[in-house]
């Protein structure tokens, strides 16, 4: 679990830069919530093409905690982030209102997904992309709006657990504030992830990393000490929310079906 | 000898709730008085397993296989199946169960890894192509790609077999305005085989759908003189009964004795020539 986070950030740093730069682009388009994930890509945006082309956007809704913007305005202002306050009030409400958006949930993946509305067009404008902010947790669990957060361009986090995010961000100096304030998603009052989630980050990403990354069988995680409804939990919405890490599933017909047996690299022919 | 087709969908990467089902099956093939049940490749499984493979897998003293030894008692049953070896090497299997007990083992030797397919990536090859005795004939057990080999035919030949089964999971593909690839390309080669072998050959083709690929099912069973003695429906689960006879084999080796004039001598100087004739 332990990492270089020095060697780690070289990496993402490059990689930022590389798969930026190699499709003609030169910016970088990201929406930074006040939460450590945001904080952290766009930290690792701005090491890698400068603080001029990373362009940031605070996206509040009505709802959301002043403090949410207060922090993205805290690491924008000590890592000299270009940070833009959009508030999509004005554009969201009255989505909720024609089609009587009700439920929370409802309401917080339609926030999600006018944030990436707000984001996509935004990097059409600046001449970017979109840089995702979805850790390895996150991804694995599930914890995220499809097509909304966990939309994205390219993902320097994505192979990082909540608790490597936390610890790559203590070694780039972001801000203890963001680091230490409980994670929420901020799509209503009082939300936190680990209330939402029912277990710590800690915990699962432990869990997760002796489950995923070594691949301990059942019988060898009990032994290890974990519970198991916890590992059972767990596993399950790992398989469940399996349709949000891939591309929609095809139908196929001919010989040659797109991402099946016609492959090629995103990074085809740059 | 009566033989129960299982044209099964089995669930993706759920060995329990596909123990069910094949239970089931094994209730209408008794009822229908078969001698012998045959699931499709990787019945106990599903088809595209990636990282799953491990989790699937059975090993000889796993609980399963006893299960299905217990079911053999009044029915002899072959399954498709992840097998993992003392080594923790991982095939994808058939197993044959007769009175009671696990006879024989074949690991698919060809894996296919092209195109759509990624087997090789997941799955250890098997290295041989061993005949075994069911019920008194000797029979030939091939998965999927195996018997678009000729060499696997050829060694099963030479062991003498009236039997080929062919278990199979072959996906729908390169559909035409009155055919499909897949289709065409199994109807020929299982009737080359029944022809030219003059041998029964017995496809188990499953149906269902994993991550956009349709399985089309059409299982079939080819006499030894290559007329079709049964064809399932395309992508519908069922199951179904066909009888196969000794007598049918003895007929088409008198008409076309194709098998008693194969010269194993001739192809045993070409490959102690190396090649170099």
């Amino acid at each position: 679990m332990q990492l270089d986070y020095k060697f780690v950030s070289e990496i993402l740093v490059n990689f930022i830069k590389e798969e930026t730069e190699k499709i003609g682009l030169k910016n970088v388009v990201i929406g930074l919530s006040g939460g450590i994930d945001s904080a952290l890509s766009a930290v690792l945006a701005v090491k890698s093409l400068g603080s001029d082309r990373v362009f940031s956007y605070a996206l509040p809704y009505k709802s959301s905690s002043k403090e949410s913007v207060e922090d993205a305005q805290l690491v924008a202002n000590e890592f000299g982030i270009n940070l833009n306050i959009i508030d999509i009030t004005p554009y969201t409400e009255p989505f909720f209102n024609s089609l009587n958006v009700d439920t929370k949930l409802r309401m917080g993946n339609v926030m999600a997904r006018m944030r990436m509305v707000t984001l996509f067009d935004l990097s059409s404008k600046h001449g970017g992309i979109v840089l995702g902010t979805s850790n390895k947790t996150e991804l694995l669990l599930g914890y995220g709006t499809w097509y909304g957060d966990l939309a994205s361009a390219i993902n320097p986090i994505g192979d990082l657990y909540k608790t490597q995010v936390w610890e790559l961000a203590k070694y780039l100096g972001i801000p203890k504030k963001l680091i230490e304030k409980k994670p929420t998603a901020d799509l209503w009052e009082g939300q936190t992830d680990e209330d939402e989630l029912g277990f710590s980050y800690k915990e699962v990403d432990r869990l997760l990393y002796h489950m995923v990354d070594e691949r301990r069988s059942f019988d060898e995680l009990i032994a290890i000490g974990f519970k198991e409804t916890f590992i059972r939990t767990v596993s399950e919405r790992i398989r469940r929310n399996q349709f949000k890490r891939q591309l929609p599933i095809i139908a196929k017909i001919s010989h040659r079906t797109i991402d099946r047996d016609f492959r090629y690299s995103r990074d085809w022919g740059y | 000898m009566k033989v129960y087709i299982s044209q099964l969908k089995p669930y993706l990467g759920n060995i329990e709730k596909n123990l069910l089902k094949h239970e089931e099956e094994i209730r209408k093939a008794l009822s229908k008085k078969a001698d012998l049940i045959i699931f499709p490749e990787l019945s106990l499984t599903g088809y595209y397993l990636r990282d799953l493979v491990p989790d699937m897998a059975l090993r000889l003293n796993s609980p399963m296989i006893k299960i299905f030894e217990n079911y053999s008692e009044d029915i002899n049953i072959i399954i498709g199946f992840v097998y993992e070896d003392e080594e923790h090497n991982f095939y994808n299997a058939a197993a044959y169960f007769e009175n009671g007990s696990l006879k024989h083992i074949h690991k698919k030797v060809f894996l296919p890894n092209y195109t759509m397919f990624e087997e090789a990536r997941y799955f250890g090859a098997g290295d041989d192509f061993l005949a075994f005795d069911m019920m008194g004939e000797k029979t030939g057990l091939l998965i999927c790609e195996d018997a678009l080999h000729l060499s696997s035919l050829y060694i099963y030949s030479l062991q003498k077999v009236k039997n080929i089964i062919i278990i199979s999971n072959s996906p729908a593909r390169g559909i035409k305005p009155d055919r499909f690839y897949s289709q065409q390309l199994w109807y020929d080669t299982i009737r080359f085989i029944s022809r030219n072998m003059t041998v029964y050959t017995i496809f188990v083709n499953r149906v269902g759908v994993e991550d956009g690929i349709t399985f089309w099912g059409g299982s079939m069973v080819v006499d030894p003189f290559g007329d079709v003695k049964y064809q399932a429906e395309l992508l519908k689960e069922m199951g179904d009964i066909v009888n196969i006879d000794d007598s049918s084999v003895r007929r088409s080796r008198i008409t076309s004795p194709f098998y008693r004039d194969e010269d194993v001598t001739v192809v045993k100087r070409y490959i102690s020539n190396m090649g170099s004739l």
